[in-house]
């Protein structure tokens, strides 16, 4: 083994967990390492996922039966709003940034993110919109025009309450969270991988990481833009949607979907990591068809932007350009096609070691499959014009956002909860969790295909016998519950894993290819102990084979870290990263009063304005750590 | 929802929903149920777009079957690839050249396969949306439709009439829909007849519907619109073209005149009463738009747009307290001596 060291003394573990360690205690406030906020990030929006699917379940028995009494038309509107609000921008979208600050830099071979404090930023600021809006829920108040929140509908003249004005500053409130991780993670991607891991031999989540932090920056923009909009329609009384005042309604749409489309693969593409992640290992190869999977990757980046028309295939809008949405909805099914099958492929006549990530992944492919077949139906403008806004869209996008996306998700839970915790959870209940889900999934889901060509469209809090909507409904509503059963066993699993129970599973238990899988697990407040040369796709699987390894050693006295090129990795310099505060909290507490304080007065965005500069020099303020060098 | 109201029936509903026991003694064989015997009740229940009545929603219909065919193609295949490539090993060892294997999946089963799927869907997308377009240039009738909060405002330019929540159409001829709102953004959608198309404040959005034969079929909101979306539902009922002429010709005239006492003094106590702020009725002073044209209220089949059967019992409860059957709209309670209830009601339904 020979070591490049840019360092006098040999690095010592003992030394690095003293510079690097977290906080305890109340300090954990300050806290800033990329894990510690990760896993934060990850907790948050799986409390978020259960409280979404509570609301989910309570609609579903309010639709059990026609003309049932469980849930007020109001109340109904508030919980479908929550629901799908909740569900996009405090699951899943926080949940996939969790997981990439996690273990983007544990895989690239970094210490931390290139802005740690900017990450606990954004941390706080998605706790505090999400606690804002659940405890607008709480108290009958929650927004209630659906979370694509339409205009004219959102304005103050049809919906006065504050309902709309929280939606609207929580919202835009988010989406800086959401925004500042993307930034940190691109940058992090960008000038951080380990040396010689060129761009060409970054692990596949790393690049649906990177293609997810870029489609954020793009496309949340549009949407705070089209929420500040409203809310200058709702508080200051522009008239930018009112038609009286010459404004446009559809003007809305396109802005909200223009955001809102690449939502739903910004959501997908990291899951399409986590599946490229979790096939190799169990197919012990490495992935057949890297480029092919890296490029449909940043395809379906691009071309996500350009599909936002077909969610307003029944606006009224001329049917020549709805033409091209089509072509260009159903041409992302290549570039999906082709993971698929680089997939099948990988998976072709290997070795394959069967466990539960696995089995969420194959159930993952089957249920793709189907969400993406009928999303090409949708895109067929006509039939569109059919199934538009009834129950075989929800089909639809429950089939590729949970299939697609939840499924491996769950995949990835369990595969990575041996490196974050250092126990392995129960197969038996991660099977049972897995088939009751799948079964229940598709009881729930398949059937509202039906109910969609049945002619019931979505948001209705009721229906009428003469309807004849009755059977299906049943059928989802028992579904639904099988559904629920089967996350809760997986939530048991993971309650029980954190209460100690569970098999030890040392560091590398499935036989992974990344780098994550060399560190001790739970993995040090500092990752590496030295940052290793990269030669291949698989370095894990190279590095154990390899004669001999070279390493780089940092400092072992501060916050060092390697800064390397953005295409090749050639070690360029020795980044210094600041040491944990509490100031990005007082600064999202700051933000979060300009924000929801201008519901009720326009005086606190002045007031907010002012603490928030107070706390950006405090946050900013040298402090002990020396001078970067280079 | 108060259950004595009794909502209204569709005279075509094949089966009767079964009791919440009856269901669930069927739920044991429920993914069978799922994937045939709700297909099948897809069928024969309700207002389904898999029925189609008319060429609009046939023409769809045809593209949905063609389109369901290649995707259970692909399906099983794609599952089959799946299932051969996780038993290869077991069954056939180690491939010798997984690599070239790999290209040749990735190859065919992503791109070259998916490509001419897709380009077929996509000609066949065009293609129907060719006759849509050229099938709206030749309508034998017009008729305007406004959205409102939460019920269908039904104009006939041609004739010089509106109605509510119930659209007349001859049998056989196509018929021009102008879609407008008055307030939020709502959807027109009857599956039976065609796809919807939304009603967008201070635009108008225009499409046809066409009936192959008389009956009554069901529409509704289809894009959310507010607290009673649910309830925001109409007929559009089909006739030979000589009724649907006759029902023309009596829609124009004005309402009939009260024909006993108990409906004089109904319809004073109504031109005294709230009610002439928001409803019209041709032939009297009242003129109020907010609410539904009643000129010819008694000849519809429905009240509080779609929702309850128009009867005597409706009529009064709708009357009373419309806030119990369809709670948040916008007729507020009203608050008549039960002789005067008595007195509206029988002048109501004398306007036929």
């Amino acid at each position: 083994m020979s070591t490049s060291t840019l360092v006098e003394q040999p690095v010592q573990a003992g030394r690095l967990e003293q510079v690097w360690g977290g906080p305890t205690g109340l300090a954990a406030l300050t806290a800033v390492n990329h894990k510690t906020i990760g896993l934060r990030f990850i907790v948050t929006a799986l409390i978020f996922f259960v409280l979404a699917g509570i609301t989910a379940l309570v609609m579903r028995v309010q639709l059990a039966q026609p003309g049932m009494d469980v849930l007020s038309p109001e109340a109904y509107n508030q919980f479908f709003t929550s629901h799908g609000t909740s569900m996009m921008f405090l699951f899943a979208v926080p949940i996939m940034e969790g997981f990439g600050m996690y273990f983007v830099p544990l895989m690239i071979g970094t210490r931390d993110m290139a802005f740690p404090r900017l990450n606990a930023f954004g941390y706080w600021v998605f706790l505090l919109a999400g606690v804002t809006l659940y405890v607008a829920f709480a108290l009958g108040l929650a927004p209630n025009a659906g979370w694509f929140n339409y205009a004219p509908l959102s304005s103050k003249q049809f919906s006065p309450g504050i309902n709309i004005d929280l939606w609207a500053t929580a919202i835009t409130f988010l989406e800086i969270a959401a925004l500042v991780a993307a930034v940190e993670i691109i940058v992090t991607i960008f000038r951080q991988r380990a040396p010689g891991m060129t761009m060409s031999k970054m692990p596949l989540f790393v690049w649906s990481q990177l293609v997810m932090s870029f489609m954020i920056v793009f496309a949340m923009p549009p949407l705070m833009l089209a929420s500040v909009f409203l809310a200058l329609d709702r508080m200051v009384g522009t008239h930018i949607y009112n038609v009286i005042g010459g404004g446009q309604p559809l003007l809305w749409q396109h802005l909200f979907w223009w955001f809102g489309h690449p939502e739903v693969y910004i959501i997908f593409v990291p899951a399409l990591g986590m599946v490229s992640s979790i096939i190799p290992t169990f197919a012990r190869r490495s992935l057949i068809g890297y480029l092919p999977v890296a490029l449909s990757t940043v395809a379906i980046g691009i071309v996500s932007f350009g599909l936002w028309v077909h969610h307003m295939f029944t606006a009224g809008l001329p049917i020549l350009g709805m033409s091209f949405f089509a072509a260009a909805s159903m041409m992302i099914a290549i570039p999906s096609g082709v993971q698929i099958f680089a997939w099948i492929a990988t998976l072709w006549g290997a070795p394959v070691r069967w466990s539960v990530p696995l089995l969420w992944i194959v159930g993952f492919l089957l249920l793709f499959v189907i969400g993406g077949l009928t999303g090409v139906m949708v895109a067929a403008v006509p039939f569109d014009w059919q199934v538009h806004d009834s129950y075989f869209v929800v089909a639809h996008f429950h089939y590729v956002l949970i299939g697609g996306a939840v499924f491996p998700l769950f995949g990835a839970i369990y595969y990575w909860w041996p490196k974050v915790t250092g126990r392995l959870l129960s197969e038996s209940l991660g099977k049972w969790s897995f088939w009751l889900t799948f079964i229940g999934f598709n009881i729930t889901f398949f059937t509202m295909h039906i109910t969609g060509l049945m002619g019931m469209p979505r948001r209705f809090y009721t229906y009428w016998p003469a309807d004849g909507w009755e059977v299906p409904n049943l059928i989802s509503t028992v579904g639904a519950f099988v559904v629920g059963l089967g996350f809760a066993l997986t939530l048991v699993n993971c309650i029980r894993g954190a209460m100690g129970r569970g098999q030890r599973a040392g560091n590398d238990p499935w036989g992974g290819n990344t780098l994550e899988w060399r560190v001790s697990s739970p993995p040090p407040s500092y990752n590496l102990l030295r940052i290793p040369h990269v030669r291949t796709r698989d370095p894990l699987w190279e590095l154990a084979e390899a004669e001999e390894v070279v390493e780089y050693e940092l400092r072992d006295d501060q916050r060092e870290t390697l800064g390397t090129s953005t295409l090749d990795a050639t070690p360029q310099q020795r980044l210094l990263l600041p040491s944990g505060s509490i100031w990005p909290l007082m600064l999202a507490v700051a933000v979060g009063i300009t924000f929801v304080g201008s519901i009720a007065s326009l005086i606190f965005v002045p007031v907010g304005a002012a603490l928030s500069l107070v706390a950006i020099v405090a946050w900013n303020w040298p402090g002990k750590e020396r001078p970067r060098e280079q | 929802m108060t259950p004595t109201h009794k909502p209204i029936r569709d005279p075509r509903e094949r089966h009767s929903a079964g009791s919440f026991t009856a269901l669930a003694m069927r739920l044991p064989g429920a993914v069978s149920i799922i994937m045939l015997g709700a297909l099948a009740a897809g069928c024969s229940q309700g207002a389904s777009a898999l029925r189609p009545q008319g060429p609009g929603a046939q023409m769809i219909a045809d593209l949905w079957w063609f389109m369901l065919a290649l995707a259970v193609l692909v399906f099983v295949a794609v599952t089959a690839f799946l299932f051969i490539a996780l038993t290869q090993h077991r069954r056939a060892g180690p491939p010798s050249d997984p690599e070239r294997t790999g290209r040749h999946l990735i190859m065919w089963g992503g791109v070259v396969v998916p490509t001419v799927i897709l380009l077929s869907i996509m000609l066949a997308t065009v293609l129907v949306l060719r006759t849509h377009a050229q099938t709206q240039r030749v309508a034998d009738v017009n008729i305007e439709v406004v959205g409102k909060q939460w019920w269908w405002e039904v104009r006939y330019p041609d004739h010089g009439f509106t109605t509510a929540n119930e659209i007349h159409i001859p049998v056989g001829q196509t018929v021009r829909l102008s879609l407008t709102s008055d307030d939020v953004i709502h959807s027109f959608w009857v599956p039976e007849l065609q796809g919807k198309l939304d009603l967008n404040p201070g635009e108008t959005n225009v499409t046809w519907i066409q009936a192959d034969r008389p009956g009554v079929y069901r529409g509704l909101c289809a894009e959310f619109c507010g607290l009673q979306h649910s309830n925001m539902k109409f007929l559009v009922i089909a006739q030979e073209p000589e009724e649907f002429d006759a029902w023309v010709e009596r829609e124009q005239q004005p309402a009939a005149p009260p024909a006993d006492n108990t409906a004089l003094r109904g319809q004073q106590v109504f031109l005294g009463a709230a009610c002439v702020y928001c409803h019209a009725i041709r032939g009297t002073n009242a003129s109020g738009n907010l609410g539904p044209d009643l000129t010819h209220f008694a000849s519809r089949q429905t009240l509080g747009a779609g929702i309850v059967e128009n009867n005597r019992g409706n009529l009064g409860g709708w009357i009373i307290n419309a806030q119990s059957i369809k709670p948040g709209n916008r007729m507020p309670p009203m608050y008549l001596e039960a002789d005067d209830l008595q007195a509206v009601i029988a002048y109501l339904e004398g306007l036929r």
